[in-house]
């Protein structure tokens, strides 16, 4: 027989090894599955979050998305040239944007439309368009367009299709020719949106000759969008930009950085990388804890194994590497399941992110970094684990391991001198004497079931927030049914008209022109609301959530806007209209809006009107209306030329209910599985070590008459007691990672409050329990089948 | 059955009696701190024992015998004062050299078995041999001990005797130099006994081992070369056995 030198596998101690792995299977599995979760987990995450990121890269860059972007509001195309000649300009390309009512068959409702120009011959060269279907429309032709695809399925038109555009009072008939996707719309929003709406808001792309003639922009353009060549700073071109469409009405250029699309999609992106780092941290922490006391406990019954085998002259090495053994083969298994079941979900996730995203295609690719990190923090993480229960035991001195470990020690903790300790039955005292027994095993278990509370909390909470906001905007802030926005700045005389319309019961009117805030050099681009003093239907909360006056004098901000700018209540900033005759005004910052999406600048509607020095004129009205009349009020504003747009707050907050709830629910049963996996990781690993350290007790009670219900109670008890602590806690965490998790949500957009409902604390808790419950009835399975005589001979 | 095929013989170095000692202890002693208390388990221990001698170690209970033994068997160092293997110091020496130690030379019989439960009878023995030089066939010592034939039993399917028999297979099968059986015979009917005696006298005799042997039972020292009577950590008195009787006459 060969002697054995460190490393070299050795037959029968390996043996051993499979032998105490099957005698554990119920815990080992246990923790591969959490293991498998906490991988999964990571692997899915970041190989999507890779997926979208390579994807979105790959897909901006072969059509060539706009690096910087300005509007206008018009210019000659003559500027184009001087524009090109800027230092670092890649490519150019002048469009006219503009929005349009439109109808399409069968659906009732106002959709509005925006107009994106593309050249009449051949593609753009910013912002190219990913043609799914059809062609492009035909430069003779002016009524040809291309939808983008989403607004396409939403109403499911194809090419040969048509649908109608309503401009200055005309009806014209446009012909799909083609469905599309661009970069520039990868997240198809109406602008001053929070939340997509398929159905009533759609993006199209008309020749450049044809949306010239429907808007009055012949040799025109309003809008520019163009791309950097390599290594430029994009400020730089900017500042030059800026320079060059000031005499035409530009709007203060910007980096792609600020691009609607972009920057959701990109928050987006970057939340699936923070849950990857979060959820998973969470599993390896609880799958670390776990392998720690399976392994302690383990290694605690086999002390005299360990004894023996190092009389035998196994050597600390030796049996180091043994118990280091069993902890890698769960770590293995539970790591190879974990990333074969990572891969198969980061493949299904990428796919739905394409599907939701309608990204032209994926590039799915598995770094082997990726994989490489994965398997390394899952060891680094069991090792943590289980080195130190490993090295405590080989570090015994095989003399004083061969001795039976001493029996327990117990003292009277301070908690037992108290009064109601002391009226507690005799069970309920073995429970509490055994939890403050090893205050840290129990605090860590505590932690472990806490964490899979939290999970549950930061998974749902976002439903819970965004109702809040939806409550608070659409039910105490804009009150009105349906908002009307004229084409032009108009008289009085255009309210009254929409007052004499059967169904309306009130309205109330607002003036709106963009502007430039400036406090010294931080600049913010917005647009000011005029309202009157009282407003009823539209109105301006404070943090109470009570209507502010609109002030006479002085501007009001929405809050986050004083942030950006720097300034308080009473500071002074400075505004340049950007509108008629451009007025530049100083004013006093008379109060903060508490608003939770959406920024703007309020103030008095004669005083805004006095400053532009203009007449008293309205850009829109705000209208209270009987519902009754929903449908005729939409034909009859359709058709007025007058009226740009209309939208009703009812279908903003049904499209918001539609796409949260999609949202929602594609994540909850993810979410629910990986509590319930963390739940019964830590819950029945505690239960199956209490039972092991203590079925001597527990038969010893049996023998002495008492009954399998009241043994299972002192058992089980303890579980009770733990996931009862755990739970607040676990709310607790679950705030905590919820108000980080909404940190990393662009504030421009949304300023989601940290809203979280007791129904949420409530789901969260009865998860926990079942599952709490479930590995509780598994144990008790056990328990009733405790061998009372076998327990009773084993030595221990 | 008790016996040793030829080619095992040959193995075994000439059994002349040595007068150099295996063991020389001076002064050992050692003390156990529990808290506040100190217990005194060997107060100066002075001792020698030669190559081959079978050694009885009798005393009460608690008067130091597992402890003196452990020390031998490398197990455990003493408090103070030295232990030599041969040439060795026991008791400077590093870990892995306590290690190899044990692994070449010693075989340990212990007081409450401590058999691997996962493993088999046969298992339990290979897992020694597969670590050890020279061992004989794990099946070979079972054989030994009356056992072959449960070889693939677990511990929990052998009687506390039959598990002393498997630990007794498992110290002898590498071969050792020195033997240490801490009461092999504690939990054996007679009959039993006198077999696993044998067993060990075998070892002794044949391999030339140095073997001492714990035991409660006075009329085991009947088979020793010496009986060593510990008191209270300390020798108080060493016997001479000039007229020994083999291990299958023995009764209690
Ligand atoms: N690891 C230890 N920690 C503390 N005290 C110990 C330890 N090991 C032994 N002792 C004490 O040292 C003394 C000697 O113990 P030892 O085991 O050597 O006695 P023994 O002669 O083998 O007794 P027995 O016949 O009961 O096996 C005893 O009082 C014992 O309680
Ligand atoms: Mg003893």
């Amino acid at each position: 027989m060969q002697r054995t030198l460190h490393g070299e596998p050795v037959k029968t101690i390996n043996r051993k090894l499979f032998r105490d792995l099957q005698g554990t299977w119920g815990q080992a599995l246990a923790i591969i599955m959490v293991i498998a979760a906490g991988t999964s987990t990571f692997i899915m995450s970041i190989t999507t979050y890779d997926a979208l990121v390579n994807t979105r890269d790959a897909y901006y860059r072969d059509y060539r998305f706009e690096d910087v972007f300005a509007s206008l509001n018009r210019a000659p195309e003559s500027l184009l040239e001087v524009i090109q000649s800027i230092d670092g300009v890649d490519k150019v390309e002048s469009r006219v944007i503009a929005s349009a009512k439109l109808t399409v068959e069968d659906f009732s409702e106002p959709i509005l439309g925006q107009v994106v120009s593309i050249p009449d011959i051949g593609e753009p060269s910013v912002n190219r368009l990913y043609l799914l279907q059809g062609r492009f429309p035909d430069s003779v032709r002016d009524d040809e367009v291309i939808l983008n695809e989403v607004f396409a399925n939403a109403h499911q038109l194809v090419p040969g299709d048509s649908l109608e555009m309503i401009i200055k009072g005309r009806l014209e008939t446009l012909r799909v020719v083609g469905i599309a996707l661009s970069p520039e719309y990868i997240y198809q929003v109406a602008p001053g949106a929070i939340m997509p709406d398929f159905k009533r808001f759609g993006v199209m792309w008309m020749s450049r000759d044809a949306v010239g003639k429907a808007f009055d922009m012949d040799n025109a353009f309003n809008n520019i969008a163009l791309t950097l060549q390599s290594g430029i700073n994009a400020k730089d071109v900017i500042v030059e930009l800026d320079l060059i469409l000031e005499p035409y009405g530009g709007r203060d250029a910007q980096e792609r950085e600020w691009q609607i699309s972009h920057r959701i999609f990109k928050s987006d992106i970057d939340q699936l990388e923070q849950m990857a780092g979060m959820f998973s941290s969470i599993f390896l922490g609880v799958a670390a804890f776990l392998l720690n006391i399976v392994v302690s406990r383990l290694i605690n019954t086999q002390r005299e194994i360990i004894a023996a085998l190092k009389a035998f002259g196994y050597s600390n090495f030796d049996i180091g590497l043994h118990y280091l053994g069993y902890v890698g083969i769960i770590v293995t298994i539970g790591l190879m399941t974990g990333l074969a079941a990572g891969i198969w979900l980061g493949q299904a996730l990428s796919g739905l992110y394409m599907e939701f995203y309608r990204l032209p295609y994926m590039e799915f690719e598995l770094r082997l970094s990726i994989l490489t990190i994965a398997v390394l923090i899952t060891f680094i993480a069991a090792s943590v684990g289980t080195l130190f229960a490993v090295n405590r035991a080989v570090k015994l001195p095989p003399a004083q391991a061969m001795q039976p470990e001493p029996p327990a020690k117990f003292r009277k903790s301070m908690f037992e001198k108290l009064a109601l300790f002391q009226s507690l039955p005799q069970m309920s005292r073995m429970i509490i004497r055994h939890l403050s027994r090893k205050p840290v095993k129990a605090s860590l278990s505590i932690a472990g079931i806490a964490l899979a509370c939290a999970i549950l909390v930061v998974g749902t909470f976002f439903r819970d927030a965004l109702e809040f906001l939806i409550d608070i905007e659409f039910g105490l802030a804009q009150r009105e049914d349906m908002t009307v926005v004229f084409t032009e700045p108009s008289s009085r005389n255009a309210y009254y008209n929409l007052m004499n319309m059967d169904g309306v019961l009130y309205g109330e009117i607002f003036r709106s022109v963009p502007v430039r805030l400036v406090n010294s050099h931080k600049t913010y681009l917005t647009s000011i609301n005029g309202f009157q003093q009282e407003q009823d239907l539209h109105r301006q909360l404070n943090t109470q959530h009570q209507a502010i006056k609109i002030p006479e004098q002085g501007i009001l901000l929405t809050d986050y806007l004083g942030e950006i700018l720097g300034v308080n209540v009473g500071d002074e900033i400075e505004l340049e209209i950007l509108e008629g005759r451009r007025p530049v005004e100083k004013l006093r910052v008379a109060g903060l809006v508490n608003q939770y999406f959406g920024i703007g600048a309020y103030m008095n509607i004669n005083s805004l009107n006095r400053m532009m020095r203009e007449d008293d004129l309205i850009s829109g009205v705000y209208l209270k209306i009987d519902s009754d009349y929903e449908q005729q009020i939409y034909d009859e504003l359709k058709d007025m030329t007058r009226v740009a747009n209309y939208e009703s707050n009812r279908h903003i907050v049904q499209a918001f209910n539609d796409t949260s709830a999609e949202m929602v629910y594609i994540f909850v049963g993810f979410i629910f599985s990986l509590a319930v996996i963390i739940t019964f990781g830590v819950v029945y690993n505690t239960a199956r070590i209490a039972l092991s350290e203590r079925s001597r007790d527990l038969a010893s009670l049996r023998v002495l008459g008492f009954t399998r219900g009241e043994i299972s109670f002192i058992l089980l008890g303890e579980l009770v007691v733990l996931t009862l602590i755990a739970i607040p806690v676990g709310m607790l965490i679950g705030r905590i990672l919820s108000w980080y998790m909404i940190q990393e949500i662009p504030k421009e957009i949304f300023r989601l409050p940290l809203i979280i409902e007791y129904s949420t604390y409530a789901i969260s808790a009865t998860v926990v329990i079942i599952a709490s419950i479930l590995s509780g009835l598994v144990v008790r399975n056990r328990l009733d089948h405790l061998d009372l005589i076998s327990v009773l001979k084993t030595r221990e | 059955m008790l016996h040793f095929d030829n080619s095992m013989n040959d193995n075994i170095h000439d059994s002349t009696q040595e007068t150099s000692p295996v063991f020389r202890t001076l002064g050992l002693t050692k003390i156990y701190e529990m808290g506040e208390v100190k217990v005194h388990a060997l107060r100066g221990i002075d001792s020698e024992l030669y190559a081959g001698e079978l050694v009885v170690l009798l005393g009460a209970s608690g008067s130091g015998k597992s402890t003196y033994m452990n020390i031998l068997g490398g197990l455990d160092r003493p408090s103070s004062g030295e232990v030599y293997y041969g040439d060795q110091d026991l008791t400077h020496a590093t870990e892995s050299e306590l290690t190899e130690y044990r692994r070449q030379h010693v075989g340990f019989v212990f007081q409450f078995y401590n058999l691997i439960p996962s493993l088999t009878a046969i298992e339990n023995i290979s897992i020694v041999t597969e670590i050890s030089e020279n061992p004989m066939h794990p099946q070979e010592a079972l054989e030994l001990v009356g056992l072959a034939d449960r070889m693939d039993h677990f511990p929990s399917e052998l009687s506390g005797g039959e598990q002393q028999r498997v630990a007794i297979a498992r110290a002898i099968a590498k071969k050792p130099t020195v033997l240490l059986c801490d009461e092999p015979t504690g939990a054996l009917d007679s009959e039993t006994g006198c077999l696993v005696l044998s067993a060990i006298e075998q070892i002794n005799k044949e391999l030339n081992t140095t073997t001492a042997v714990i035991t409660h039972n006075i009329s085991i020292g009947n088979m020793a070369d010496r009986v060593i009577h510990l008191a209270d950590g300390q020798i108080s008195n060493v016997e001479e056995n000039p007229d020994k009787i083999h291990a299958k006459d023995i009764t209690w």
